[in-house]
């Protein structure tokens, strides 16, 4: 893989990103303000089939808004966002709500619903797309698929305040996995985590991705995690995407801008 | 030229805040009637707003009919219109006293509910996870409280009123030796439909303001954890001021068809 230094007047994609696979993600040119905060200004994307991409940026640097952005979250201002092919912002919700059971989305806090049960929990996003899965009554095989993939059939009917932080997170993974989506986007997935925990969950988002071959977006500031998950590294610096290589081209970088993400 | 500059944002913003919670209320007419139902959900609203009410509304309503009776005896023995007290009480109570207390009751309790539990979701992202997986939700958070409040506020206010006439009637029974067979005989004796029916449709809009207000608070909560109290104290606080708007527009209204 090639790496790219890219500065907001010339922005180039990788050469990874335009030769290797099929684009399962597309960013281009995309832009987004709130009021006088610019936090978009032309980034760019491309995640390609099976693979690992982390993005890397400081906190507030936009990241969030713009894994949002691929899900219909957030609209951006301009730009477009392809996500399996579809351009998300000129999609019908209905086509929107399907293409969404393709994509699996790990929010930073885990964003389990209080009042429901784990099980409840999983069993939610199936409740609009049991055809797809086949499924016609009991959802039990699946909750219990899913949990065990992360370890944690044995919560099945408690409530996610009687869980740990890491357990609410993997109870979350096990919440995106139950579609069985094509791509899984990560929201700062070790945030607030303890570094044991963190190694525990950057291991299962590795043996995820090995076994049901997803394509996965992970944003995130923790470099140890960057460092062990990511194939290719996007640092979105200024609201467009900086820098570009593998975590050992970049964390060679000479570049102070880059140099500052890999500061111990 | 500072008083004058917040003066204008104050209006600015309420202005602001009128076209948000227009725009809110269009948004449910629009939900309310489009597939799929959210059945499930709503039934289970309806059971955890009416039987978390039901304590509260007991307890208010049967100290209500009490201290209310209470109040009026000595006024009414001295005017020796003593046995006019099931009349007064029950046309007082079913027309005005037992909608609106109940409704202000259930906008501490339901509204700041729904405030403090739709903000703490948005705050924690559980919309936004909801969204993703597909369900709107919208409907399945909003439309369901809205409704599941619309319905059973006329409920708790019948249930409320019948509590208040039973705590006047013991009173009553206690002090004045009238039977309850005899009170609420004369209490029925004295109400009309013309009492009834805009009750009931007053208590209809109380419902349907307590969930909107709650649920626009809560929906568009902002600035973290913090927003989230502010959500349920201006939940509160806005549904109890609209419940007064309300209750003058219906009594207007319903003062034109009396005197039809």
């Amino acid at each position: 893989m090639n790496f790219n230094m890219t500065h907001p007047d010339k922005i180039t994609p990788s050469v990874a990103a335009t030769s290797l696979g099929k684009a399962v993600i597309e960013i281009k040119d995309l832009y987004k303000s709130f009021g006088d905060n610019h936090v978009l200004n032309g980034f760019n994307m491309t995640l390609l089939e099976g693979e690992n991409l982390v993005v890397m940026g400081k906190s507030g640097s936009g990241k969030s808004v713009m894994i949002k952005c691929l899900v219909g979250l957030v609209k951006p201002d301009s730009g477009t966002v392809k996500v399996l092919g579809k351009e998300i912002n000129s999609l019908e919700q209905q086509t929107l709500d399907e293409l969404r059971s393709d994509i699996g989305f790990l929010f930073q806090g885990s964003a389990l619903y209080d009042s429901m049960t784990v099980r409840e929990n999983l069993e939610f996003p199936m409740r609009r797309h049991k055809e797809k899965l086949g499924v016609v009554s009991d959802t039990e095989p699946l909750v219990r698929e899913a949990l065990e993939n992360v370890g944690l059939a044995h919560t099945m009917d408690l409530m996610p305040v009687e869980l740990s932080g890491g357990m609410k997170r993997r109870v979350a993974l096990a919440r995106t996995l139950i579609l069985k989506p094509k791509v899984i986007l990560y929201d700062e997935p070790t945030s607030g985590l303890d570094p044991i925990t963190s190694k525990e969950i950057i291991e299962l988002m590795r043996s995820i991705q090995k076994k049901y071959g997803t394509s996965s977006l992970i944003i995130t500031h923790d470099v140890d995690c960057a460092r062990v998950i990511s194939e290719r590294m996007i640092l979105l610096v200024d609201g467009i995407n900086y820098a570009e290589g593998t975590y050992s081209q970049l964390s060679q970088s000479t570049d102070s801008k880059v140099e500052a993400f890999f500061k111990k | 030229m500072d008083n004058r500059s917040t003066l204008f944002k104050g209006v600015k913003e309420f202005f602001v805040e009128i076209g948000d919670l227009s725009y809110f209320t269009a948004r449910f007419f629009k939900e309310v009637l489009k597939p799929p139902f959210e059945f499930k959900e709503l039934l289970r609203q309806c059971y955890q707003m009416g039987n978390r009410s039901l304590v509260l509304v007991t307890v208010t309503g049967f100290i209500i009919g009490l201290v209310l009776t209470l109040q009026s005896r000595p006024t009414l023995i001295q005017f020796g219109a003593v046995s006019w007290m099931p009349n007064m009480v029950g046309i007082s109570i079913v027309r005005e006293i037992g909608p609106v207390i109940t409704a202000l009751i259930c906008a501490g309790r339901i509204a700041s509910g729904i405030g403090a539990e739709l903000g703490s979701m948005r705050v924690t992202e559980q919309i936004d996870a909801m969204e993703v997986s597909g369900t709107n939700p919208f409907k399945y958070l909003v439309v369901t409280r809205i409704m599941a409040t619309t319905l059973m506020l006329p409920i708790l206010v019948v249930y409320g009123d019948l509590v208040a006439l039973y705590g006047s009637a013991l009173v009553e029974n206690l002090k004045g030796d009238v039977s309850f067979q005899l009170y609420f005989n004369t209490v029925f004796d004295a109400l009309s439909y013309a009492d009834l029916v805009p009750a009931t449709i007053k208590s209809v809009f109380f419902g349907f303001t307590i969930g909107l207000v709650g649920c626009y608070k809560g929906y568009y909560c902002k600035k973290g954890t913090a927003g989230v109290g502010i959500a349920a104290n201006t939940a509160v606080v806005m549904a109890s001021l609209l419940l007064f708007v309300v209750d003058f527009i219906a009594v207007f209204i319903s003062d034109i068809f009396y005197e039809l």
